[in-house]
C-alpha cells in the first residue's frame, strides 16, 4: 500500500495485482468459520485498491504455484514456506502481466532485511534476476539502499522521493503511513500465507507422506484449513469440524470421504479418510463423539455415509480426553 | 426488468474465487452487458460490490436467500 502510494504520488498510473495461491489465510478461513461472523470481514487487496483508487487484478495461480511449493529451488523457510522461490514466481507473473498490459515496471513493498529468507540484501538480486524483471523491479520503500533501477534512471520516478528503510522494525513504515494520511492499513508485518504456519505445514507434510508422491489439489489444501485433524492409525485420518460453519463446509466433501453425522446429540460433522474396517470406523466415531454434546454419555449414535452412498448407523462410547494421545493430533 | 446477458454460477467456491471468476467473465463481456452471479460464499456480498466499485461497474442488485446469493452487475462503459 505504501509503495503504491509513493509511486502514485509521483503522478504515475499504478495497478494492483493479487495472486491467489490457495494458501492465503484471510479469505477462506473467514468464509468458513462461524466465529468470523463476529467481526465484518473484508478482502484486504480489494480494500487497499479502493483506498488508493487504483484498479486491482486478481489472478488465480493455484496450478502453476504447485511446482513452487513442491520443488522450491531455494528450499523452505522455518516451515513449508518457499518464500524466495515464491517471490521470484510472483514477480515473474507480474512481469508477464506488465508486458501483456503495456505497463513499464513493477513495484513491490519489500524492505531489505525485513524477512529472513526473501528480503535480504543478498536475495534481492536473486528475485530480480530469476523473475526476469531485472532493473524493471523497483522497491520504493528501500530504493535508496539499492542500485539504480530503470524507472529511476529514465526519470519516470524521482529517487529522492523514495525511501531507504531497512530491518525488521515497522516504525518507519507506520510513520510514513501517517505522513501519507493512511490511517488504516491491513497488516504492517505482511505475512498472510498458511505455508509459514507450523501447524498447517505439519498437516501438509502428513498429507504428502500418506500419498504415493508429494502432491495436492485445491480441495486438499482447503481441507487442511478446516477442522481438527487427527491420525490415530497410519492408514486412518479423522477430520472433525470445530463449529457449525465448518460442519456446513465439510458436508460438501461427503462424496469424497466416509462421513460421520452425529444423530443422538448435537455435534460436529466428521470426515474419515483411508481404507477403513469396522474397528477403524468405531475408533473414528469414538473420537468424533468427544467433540459433541454427548461426550459424557455412555453411548452416542452416528449415521455413517460411505463414499459409495451406503448408509448405516453405529453406536459408540466416546473416548475420554486421556484416551486421545497428543501424538494423534496433526 | 433487467435483461441478463450472461449467468455465472460460482456456488460452492470461496472468496476470492467468486471475484476472480466474475472478473474473468466480465473481461469477455461488452460495456452495458448485465452479468448475474450465483454464489454461496457470504463473503461475495462484500467482495463483489467492492470489486465493482474499484473497476467502476454498476451493482444492480443483491439478493440473499438461505440457499444462495444472487448478485447482478452491469459492465461499465
Amino acid at each position: 500500500m505504501l509503495a503504491a502510494k509513493l509511486v502514485q504520488n509521483q503522478g504515475l498510473h499504478v495497478a494492483g495485482l493479487n495472486f491467489f495461491t490457495g494458501f492465503c489465510v484471510e479469505g477462506h478461513t473467514h468464509s468458513i468459520r462461524s466465529r468470523s461472523n463476529r467481526k465484518p470481514r473484508r478482502n484486504n487487496a480489494l480494500w487497499v485498491a479502493e483506498q488508493l483508487n487504483i484498479p486491482l487484478y486478481m489472478i488465480d495461480v493455484i496450478e502453476e504455484y504447485k511446482s513452487i511449493v513442491l520443488h522450491p529451488r531455494h528450499g523452505y523457510g522455518a516451515n513449508l514456506n518457499p518464500c524466495l522461490d515464491c517471490k521470484s514466481f510472483m514477480v515473474k507473473k507480474a512481469l508477464e502481466w506488465m508486458h501483456a498490459h503495456e505497463f513499464d515496471f513493477i513495484i513491490t513493498g519489500e524492505v531489505v532485511g525485513q524477512r529472513p529468507m526473501s528480503q535480504r540484501r543478498d536475495t534481492f538480486p536473486v528475485v530480480a534476476r530469476e523473475s526476469g524483471a531485472n532493473d524493471r523491479l523497483l522497491r520504493p520503500l528501500c530504493a535508496q539502499l539499492q542500485p539504480l533501477t530503470l524507472p529511476e534512471r529514465e526519470g519516470w520516478v524521482d529517487r529522492a522521493q523514495l525511501h531507504g528503510f531497512s530491518g525488521r522494525g515497522r516504525k518507519a513504515q507506520i510513520a510514513l503511513a501517517e505522513q501519507l494520511g493512511l490511517k488504516d492499513y491491513a497488516q504492517p508485518a505482511g505475512g498472510c500465507c498458511f505455508l509459514t504456519d507450523a501447524a498447517y505445514s505439519r498437516k501438509l507434510r502428513d498429507l504428502w507422506r500418506n500419498r504415493d508422491r508429494p502432491d495436492y489439489d485445491i480441495d486438499d489444501i482447503m481441507l487442511l484449513k478446516v477442522g481438527r485433524h487427527l491420525r490415530p492409525r497410519p492408514h486412518l485420518k479423522v477430520i472433525v469440524a470445530r463449529d457449525a460453519g465448518e460442519t456446513r463446509y465439510l458436508r460438501g466433501y461427503r462424496r469424497r470421504f466416509t462421513c460421520l453425522d452425529m444423530t443422538s446429540h448435537n455435534g460436529p460433522l466428521t470426515l474419515v479418510e483411508g481404507e477403513q474396517n469396522d474397528e477403524d470406523l468405531d475408533l473414528a466415531a469414538r473420537i468424533a463423539a468427544r467433540y459433541g454434546q454427548g461426550r459424557h454419555e455412555p453411548m452416542v449414535r452416528f449415521q455413517v455415509l460411505s463414499i459409495d452412498g451406503r448408509e448405516r448407523e453405529i453406536c459408540v462410547t466416546p473416548l475420554r480426553a486421556d484416551e486421545v494421545p497428543r501424538s494423534w493430533y496433526l | 426488468m433487467v435483461s441478463v446477458t450472461r449467468h455465472l454460477d460460482v456456488t460452492g467456491l470461496l472468496c476470492p474465487m467468486p471475484v476472480i471468476q466474475t472478473q474473468n467473465c466480465v473481461a469477455e463481456l461488452c460495456p452495458g452487458d448485465v452479468l448475474s452471479i450465483r454464489c454461496t460464499d457470504p463473503g461475495a456480498l462484500l467482495d463483489i460490490p467492492a470489486w465493482c466499485r474499484v473497476h467502476g461497474h454498476v451493482l444492480l442488485s443483491t439478493e440473499k436467500n438461505p440457499e444462495e446469493i444472487v448478485i447482478v452487475i452491469r459492465v461499465n462503459s
